[in-house]
C-alpha cells in the first residue's frame, strides 16, 4: 500500500532506499541551487579565496624562486616556480574545498538551523550531505580553474596534460570536501575549527607543495605520502610534466575514497543529528 | 489565493484509495503512537484521528509531549511505537511522499539567514521540486498573504518577531498542502500579530487545508479548534471539542471570591456547600457552579463578605488547569 503511493508520487521503491539514505534521492541539486542564490548576494566573498595561493605564487614561487634557481624535476631543469605551482593548485583545490564545507556548513547545521527547514520537504539528509559536498567542490573547481589559467598566463603549465591537472585538482577537492563535512557534523562548537587550522596549515606547508619529499628521512616521507593533500600536489606535479604513471591512478583512487567515506559519514551524522 | 483549482490537480495527480483518503476521511491516525529517547517516554501510547479539513489541537504545559508528537506526524523523527498513518501513508515508509504533502511551521523559526525574504519563499519551493515559473507566482501570492510585500528583497534578519512568523507560515505554504502543522506558531507574539495569523490560519482552513496547531495558549485553542487533546506526560488526558471539554471536565459558570491572602483558606471550608467544586488559591477562592450568581449571593447569606467577586463562564483555561495541575512545570 505504501510503496504504491510512494511510486505515485514519484518516488523510488525500497531497493533504492539504502543509497538514499547515503547519498540522496535525486535533490541535491536543490541544496547547490540554494547556495549559488545565497552567493549572488555575496560574490566578493568567492573572489576572495582566489587570492591566497596566488599571493603565494608571487612571493614564493617568484620571489623565493629567484634564489633557488632552476631545479631538476624528473630529468628536466624547470623554474621554482613551475615546480610549486602544481603544488599551489592542488593546495587551492583543498582551500577551495574547505570554507563551505567546514564552516559554512556548520552554520548552517547549528547556528541558522537551516537543514532543519530543509529536511521538513522532500530533501533528505542523503541530499543535503551530496548537495553541499558538490557546492563545496564546485567552489574548488573555481579556484582550480582560475589559478590554471593564471599558471598558464606566466608560462608556469609544463606540458599538454594541464588539462588532466584540472580534473586531477577536482578530485583533491572532492576529497577534502567530504573530509570537510563528515569532520563538520561531529564539531561541538567554533572551538574546534582551531582542528582544521591545526590540519590544514601544516599540510599546506609539509606535504611536498614547496619541496620535494626526498628531503625528509625515510618515516617522515611515509607519514607526509599519506596525507591526502600529498596525494594530490604529487598527482597534479606528474601530470602537469606529463608523466603518465600508474601511481596516478593510486593517487586517484585514495582521493575518490576518501571523497565518498566522508560523504558517506557525513549523511549517516546528520540523520543522527537531524531526525532523532 | 486561488488555491482551489491547485487542490484539484492535486487530487489527480495522487489517485487511489492509498494515498487520497476520502473526503471527510482522516489525514492522521495514530494507534498506540510512542516515541522514547533512551529511558524517557516522551510520547507514551496515544491515540488521535485528524480529519480531513478540521482544525485539531494539542494543548499541554511545557515538556508534554507535543512537539514530539508534531515531528512524528512531519516525518521528521522517526516513530518509537505504535502506528502512525498520514495522507493514508504509512509515516516510516513513506517519509518524503508524506513530507511533500505537508506543511511545517516549526517552533522556532528556521528561515534561511542568508537568503532575502522572496528567496527563501522561492528556494523553500524548489525544495518540493516545483517549477520555476510555478513558484515565482506562488511567492507572489504568499507574500501578499503574508503581508510581506515590501518586505521581499531584505534579509530575514531585519523583520520583526511577527513577520518571521509570518514568513514561516507562508513557507509552509508554498507547497500548496493537505495538512499544515503549527508547533505553537503565535508563541512571542503581541496581539495585534497574533490576530492577524489567526486570521490567516482561519482561511486557510475554509480552503480546505486541514491543520493541526499546538499551543499551550487556552484563547487561541478556542479560537481556532474544532476538536482537540490535552496532553500531559506524554499521554493524552482529554479529548474533543472545546465546548465539551468544558462540560465534561468543568462547570458551566465560575464565581472568583477574594476574601484576603490569609483569609481564603479559612473561608473555603464553609464554601464546599456552595459548589461542585471550590479550589482554594493563594489569592482568591474559586466556585465552580452552574450559576455563578446564585452562588455568590448564597456566600452572602452565610455571612461571608468577600473583598472582590467576579462570575465568569468555564473556559478552556480551567479544564486544562484542573487536568494539568497548577504546580509549574519547568
Amino acid at each position: 500500500m505504501s510503496s504504491r503511493s510512494a511510486l505515485a508520487a514519484g518516488f523510488r521503491p525500497p531497493l533504492g532506499s539504502l543509497s538514499a539514505a547515503l547519498f540522496g534521492r535525486g535533490r541535491a541539486r536543490r541544496l547547490v541551487e540554494r547556495n549559488v542564490v545565497a552567493y549572488k548576494r555575496r560574490w566578493w566573498i568567492l573572489a576572495t579565496g582566489f587570492f591566497e595561493p596566488f599571493f603565494y605564487l608571487l612571493s614564493i614561487g617568484l620571489g623565493l624562486g629567484h634564489l633557488v634557481g632552476r631545479l631538476e624535476l624528473d630529468g628536466r631543469l624547470v623554474d621554482y616556480a613551475a615546480y610549486v605551482a602544481p603544488g599551489l593548485l592542488a593546495s587551492s583545490a583543498m582551500n577551495g574545498a574547505l570554507f563551505d564545507s567546514t564552516f559554512n556548513v556548520f552554520f548552517k547545521l547549528k547556528i541558522a538551523k537551516t537543514y532543519d527547514a530543509v529536511l521538513a520537504t522532500p530533501v533528505g539528509v542523503g541530499d543535503v550531505a551530496l548537495g553541499e559536498v558538490t557546492w563545496s567542490l564546485m567552489r574548488g573547481a573555481i579556484y582550480s580553474f582560475a589559478f590554471l589559467c593564471v599558471m598558464g598566463a606566466m608560462g608556469l603549465v609544463l606540458t599538454g596534460f594541464a588539462v588532466l591537472c584540472f580534473v586531477a585538482a577536482l578530485l583533491v577537492s572532492f576529497a577534502f570536501a567530504g573530509l570537510g563535512m563528515g569532520a563538520t557534523c561531529y564539531m561541538r562548537g567554533w572551538q574546534d575549527f582551531d582542528y582544521v587550522s591545526m590540519a590544514s596549515i601544516p599540510m599546506f606547508l609539509f606535504s611536498a607543495v614547496f619541496y620535494p619529499l626526498s628531503v625528509y628521512p625515510g618515516w617522515l616521507q611515509v607519514v607526509v605520502s599519506i596525507t591526502p593533500l600529498y596525494q594530490g600536489v604529487d598527482m597534479i606535479r606528474e601530470l602537469d610534466a606529463g608523466l603518465l604513471t600508474p601511481a596516478l591512478l593510486v593517487h586517484a583512487g585514495y582521493l575518490a575514497a576518501l571523497g565518498i567515506l566522508g560523504l558517506a559519514v557525513a549523511a549517516r551524522r546528520l540523520g543522527k543529528l537531524l531526525r532523532p | 489565493m486561488q488555491r482551489a483549482g491547485a487542490r484539484q490537480e492535486e487530487l489527480s495527480r495522487h489517485p487511489g484509495p492509498a494515498g487520497e483518503p476520502a473526503r471527510g476521511g482522516e489525514v492522521v491516525v495514530a494507534r498506540g503512537l510512542t516515541k522514547s529517547f533512551g529511558d524517557f517516554v516522551a510520547v507514551d501510547h496515544v491515540d488521535f484521528l485528524v480529519r480531513r479539513g478540521e482544525v485539531f489541537g494539542f494543548l499541554g504545559p511545557n515538556g508534554a509531549g507535543k512537539t514530539s508528537t508534531m515531528r512524528m506526524v512531519s516525518c521528521l523523527s522517526p516513530v518509537s511505537g505504535g502506528e502512525l498513518s498520514v495522507l493514508g501513508m504509512d509515516s516510516g515508509a513513506s517519509g518524503p511522499a508524506i513530507r511533500a504533502r505537508l506543511g511545517l511551521v516549526p517552533q522556532e523559526d528556521t528561515l534561511d539567514l542568508e537568503l532575502s525574504v522572496r528567496d527563501n519563499l522561492y528556494l523553500y519551493g524548489r525544495y518540493f521540486d516545483i517549477p520555476r515559473r510555478e513558484v515565482r507566482d506562488r511567492v507572489e501570492r504568499l507574500l501578499e498573504f503574508a503581508h510581506l510585500v515590501e518586505k521581499a528583497e531584505e534579509e530575514v534578519d531585519t523583520l520583526s518577531g511577527g513577520m518571521k512568523r509570518r514568513l514561516t507560515i507562508a513557507r509552509a505554504l508554498i507547497s500548496e498542502p493537505e495538512l499544515v502543522i503549527l508547533d505553537e506558531p503565535t508563541t512571542g507574539l503581541d496581539p495585534q500579530a497574533r490576530h492577524l495569523l489567526w486570521d490567516r490560519l482561519y482561511r486557510l482552513k475554509q480552503e480546505g487545508v486541514s491543520l493541526i496547531i499546538t499551543t499551550h495558549y487556552m484563547d487561541e485553542a478556542e479560537q481556532l479548534c474544532d476538536r482537540l487533546v490535552v496532553m500531559d506526560k506524554g499521554k493524552i488526558v482529554a479529548s474533543g471539542s472545546p465546548r465539551q471539554l468544558i462540560e465534561a471536565h468543568s462547570t458551566r459558570e465560575v464565581a472568583e471570591l477574594r476574601f484576603g491572602v490569609d483569609e481564603n483558606a479559612a473561608v473555603a471550608s464553609k464554601l464546599t456547600e456552595l459548589a461542585e467544586r471550590v479550589e482554594v488559591l493563594p489569592d482568591r477562592v474559586l466556585l465552580y457552579t452552574e450559576d455563578g450568581d446564585e452562588a455568590v449571593q448564597a456566600a452572602h447569606c452565610l455571612g461571608l463578605r468577600p473583598e472582590a467577586s467576579l462570575v465568569r463562564r468555564s473556559s478552556l483555561e480551567d479544564v486544562f488547569l484542573r487536568l494539568t495541575g497548577r504546580s509549574l512545570v519547568e
